[in-house]
């Protein structure tokens, strides 16, 4: 009987954990709310990590914290669509096709580009697994929660989505041979599309054997035991992806292989959410458009190897003027610190509004990964994840001081420094060595 | 009669020193421009004549000379070019692809390879640089241990001999990254100490081969030494004409290089520098200049804290180093003016952020007296802005090198017109 109370008591503690996120009003910000324009000096009010209310002069509910913001902007929470931190490993290279692979199994909630991440006013990433396969493994989308445990920083609502590679990084994978090995197939583009069907092909073979056995159950026409088919963790996920369950993220360069896929997806009815990187995006924006395939790339980045020598900086811009739903992504533990500067480079490089160039990096990437209805702008009834500038977050003069999700402030520039400084105060001198042992 | 045969010659001579006068005499006159000249005041609303190669006259009561072609400024920000203090344009074209780069040889030792005879002009970067206002470059060999002598140039010109502005400006020395910097052993000598004392013995080697030289020049009995390129290239450091550009990144190495620097009465320049701001005042005392990496990278230690190279540039130049920024880069070349803006966020006066991209660099590269600042008589190197040049929305409308108006297009603009027509047709 105790134990049970004690069991329940936890029980509502550890769900109460889970749910209560943090009250704060933010007082007296310029607030770009990225899908209803921009309020000079405003009041945000965030109760159980839900943004409750926006305007001015909002009075704080007594017990709620208050942070005043005068001269400050704010932002929502950037959301990264495509990056590899919070991860013990990236890329699972045995095999050219991974799909059993699921990177909710090495979250390493102790990475400090998480720090670094947030110390940039991100508050979402899409960590993926790496690009060494065909078919890589299974994604996961986190709130960058810094000193949580892990699973309390899993976004429960994102799509489940799975990583698909084509080009250079497929068929150089395992590059370095021993002599007399032979290179791993797929090899080559055609080897790649054709590797892809196949496995593809595989699943819907799969597919339609549980189809048929499940069938046969409700019919109950035999009058021995039927023996279901083998359960094949690879398939399975294929199969979903089939089903519909899980959304296909491609990692693509060249505009050829990127229709190639696309093709694919006709052939096999799965749904692509987003093609990666794909610095050549402008030259097939109008399929991209048609398909309402989203592009989740660098915004200037490229000429690191062949498939990215013609990755123009106008790209992003251009593509959302032809209707494309663009994001911008780090890919890296150190541009996910910045990606508010790339941002404001869409509006040189191509004429975006400010509003337009902000949706880069919040709401376009929350609706690429499915989750625009509670992030991506700062809205009554969205989660309370939010950055603040302490210049205008496109000013290259720009730092970021807060970074608050649901409600809870994860980043304080100015706690941080006072830390260090008593830090320093403990350890007068500067160390030179060590720290990095 | 022998005159009669070469007065064709003599012709074409006069009539191209003709032609060449009359391209010299051509004059732009950039009116209505607020200038930012970098050193000396602002000027709100102002003329800066162009003639030929040069700035004829710049201030806010200019009398426009005859024939000038104008260029109204109105809403346009004049400034002087920027210069990148560490590149490797011209020098890398596609980072994965071996052929295609050209600032590393093999060996470790490499004081005889001089970057800018492996410039190509032709570069798909150089355009997309310059296009945002950045109109000379040092481009500079790296990796082993001496990796060579680098060069500045301007980002116009048909062929390398029509770009380099100087070279060698340095010759490069680089000690471990700072990550491996930090790695040390108590009570034994670091890794960059020995490597100096590596470089120290060269540079002896290098006095006492020219020593031999000027003795048997002297001395018919006293034979020349064995022509060795190495220390050839070298001398010109030992006397101190051709500084050291040492990468150089913890604090323990900072240390030590100032001390290798003043043993060996060498000039230097110190490159990258991640943990200057804890020996801001050695490396002021030491006065040496400071070129910085790429702030695009994150700090050696986690330790340092999460902003320490962002504010590092604020912290040495409060100290009193002069200070410079690169981009580090040949792809990313472009990025040079948000360096400076990005340590200008963290503490750094943005005034002297725009002159660490403009006259400092000028300045430690020996070539101030002609480049670096909007001052009359100096190369017309300038660049028109719609606003502040280091601000990242700002789109820059012309660029002017050498007197010549630049072509703005790139592979940016090119690639994208050509499929822009794709959309149109539809």
């Amino acid at each position: 009987m105790k134990r049970t109370l004690i069991f329940i008591s936890l029980l509502i503690a550890s769900t109460a954990l889970l749910f209560a996120g943090g009250n704060l009003l933010l007082k007296n910000g310029t607030i770009l709310t990225v899908t209803r324009g921009v309020i000079p000096r405003g009041d945000i009010l965030i109760m159980d990590g839900l943004i409750k209310q926006i305007g001015e002069n909002i009075t704080p509910p007594p017990g709620v914290k208050v942070i005043d913001v005068s001269g400050k902007y704010i932002i929502p929470g950037i959301i990264d669509s495509h990056t590899h931190i919070a991860l013990a490993g990236t890329n699972e290279t045995g095999s050219a096709n991974t799909a059993e692979v699921n990177m909710r199994d090495v979250l390493d909630a102790e990475d400090t580009s998480i720090f670094t991440a947030i110390s940039g006013g991100v508050t979402t990433i899409h960590a993926l697994h790496g690009s060494a396969n065909p078919i890589g493994g299974q994604n996961i989308t986190l709130k960058l929660k810094w000193g949580k445990k892990a699973e309390e920083m899993i976004f429960q609502q994102t799509w489940p989505t799975l990583k698909f590679a084509l080009g250079e990084n497929v068929t150089q994978a395992n590059r370095q041979l021993s002599p007399g090995e032979e290179r791993r197939y797929p090899a080559s583009r055609m080897g790649v599309v054709a590797f892809i069907r196949r496995e593809l092909e595989r699943a819907r073979n799969y597919l339609a054997e549980w189809d048929r056995y499940q069938e046969l159950k409700k019919m109950k026409l035999l009058n021995r035991p039927l023996l279901p088919p083998r359960k094949d963790l690879q398939l399975e996920v294929l199969a979903d992806l089939l089903r519909g369950k899980l959304v296909a993220r491609c990692h693509s360069y060249r505009a050829d292989e990127t229709l190639e896929f696309i093709k694919l997806s006709h052939e096999f009815g799965f749904r692509i959410a987003c093609f990666e990187h794909i610095p050549e995006a402008y030259k097939i924006a109008r399929e991209l458009a048609a398909e309402k395939i989203g592009i989740s790339v660098f915004m200037d980045s490229w000429a690191y190897k062949v498939e990215a020598a013609e990755g123009i900086a106008t790209m992003p811009a251009f593509c959302t003027q032809q209707g494309v739903l663009v994001s911008l992504n780090s890919d890296s533990n150190e541009r996910i610190r910045r990606l508010f500067n790339d941002a404001a480079k869409a509006i040189k490089y191509g004429g975006l509004s400010e509003d337009e160039a902000l949706k880069l990096i919040t709401l376009n990437p929350a609706i690429q990964l499915g989750v625009d209805k509670w992030v991506g702008s700062i809205e009554v009834g969205k989660h309370g994840d939010l950055a603040v500038f302490n210049e205008h977050p496109l000013s290259a003069y720009t730092r970021c001081d807060l970074t608050i999700i649901e409600g809870e402030v994860y980043f304080d520039r100015e706690a941080y420094l006072k830390e260090r400084q008593e830090a320093q105060k403990a350890s007068p001198k500067p160390k030179a060595t060590g720290g990095d042992q | 009669m022998r005159i009669q045969k070469i007065w064709p010659f003599f012709l074409i001579l006069s009539l191209s020193i003709l032609s060449g006068l009359a391209r010299a005499e051509e004059i732009v006159a950039i009116t209505n421009v607020r200038i930012v000249p970098v050193v000396g005041n602002d000027i709100e609303k102002g003329t800066i004549i162009i003639r030929g190669e040069k700035i004829e006259n710049i201030g806010p009561d200019i009398v426009i000379p005859q024939g000038a072609k104008i260029i109204n400024g109105q809403g346009l920000t004049a400034y002087p070019g920027l210069i990148d203090g560490y590149s490797q344009l011209g020098l890398s074209e596609i980072g994965s692809i071996q052929a295609t780069i050209d600032f590393r040889e093999t060996g470790r030792i490499n004081p005889q390879v001089l970057a800018t005879e492996a410039l190509r002009p032709d570069s798909m970067h150089i355009p997309v640089t310059r296009s945002n206002g950045i109109t000379a470059a040092v481009v500079a060999p790296s990796g082993g241990l001496i990796s060579g002598r680098s060069g500045l140039i301007q980002l116009y010109g048909w062929t390398p001999p029509e770009m380099v502005i100087k070279a060698p400006v340095a010759m490069h020395v680089e000690l471990p990254a700072a990550r491996a910097g930090l790695r040390r052993q108590a009570n034994q000598p670091s890794e960059a100490s020995r490597l100096l004392e590596e470089v120290g013995e060269l540079l002896d080697q290098a006095r006492w081969y020219e020593k031999r030289k000027i003795a048997a020049g002297k001395n018919k009995l006293i034979s020349f030494p064995e022509f060795d390129e190495k220390l050839e290239a070298l001398i010109p450091v030992t006397h101190g004409e051709l500084p050291l550009m040492i990468s150089v990144h913890s604090a323990n190495d900072i240390r030590s290089a100032i001390k290798f620097v003043q043993e060996q009465k060498v000039r230097a320049i110190f490159y990258g520098v991640s943990q200057g701001w804890m020996v801001a005042k050695e490396i002021a005392q030491a006065a040496i200049p400071v070129i910085f990496a790429s702030l695009h990278q994150l700090p050696p230690s986690w330790e340092d804290g999460y902003d320490a190279l962002y504010r590092n540039p604020g912290v040495l130049r409060q100290a009193g180093v002069k200070i410079a920024f690169s981009s580090s880069s040949a792809s990313l070349a472009k990025e040079l003016p948000y360096h400076a803006a990005k340590a200008a966020a963290f503490g750094l006066d943005k005034r002297e952020a725009l002159k660490a991209v403009t006259i400092y660099p000028a300045e430690i590269f020996g070539v101030d007296q002609f480049m670096g600042s909007l001052e009359k008589g100096k190369l017309a190197n300038i660049v028109l802005a719609e606003g502040d040049i280091l601000e990242l929305r700002t789109v820059i409308r012309h660029v002017f090198i050498r007197g010549q108006e630049i072509d703005l297009s790139s592979i940016y603009t090119e690639y994208l017109e050509k499929y822009k027509k794709r959309v149109e047709k539809k």
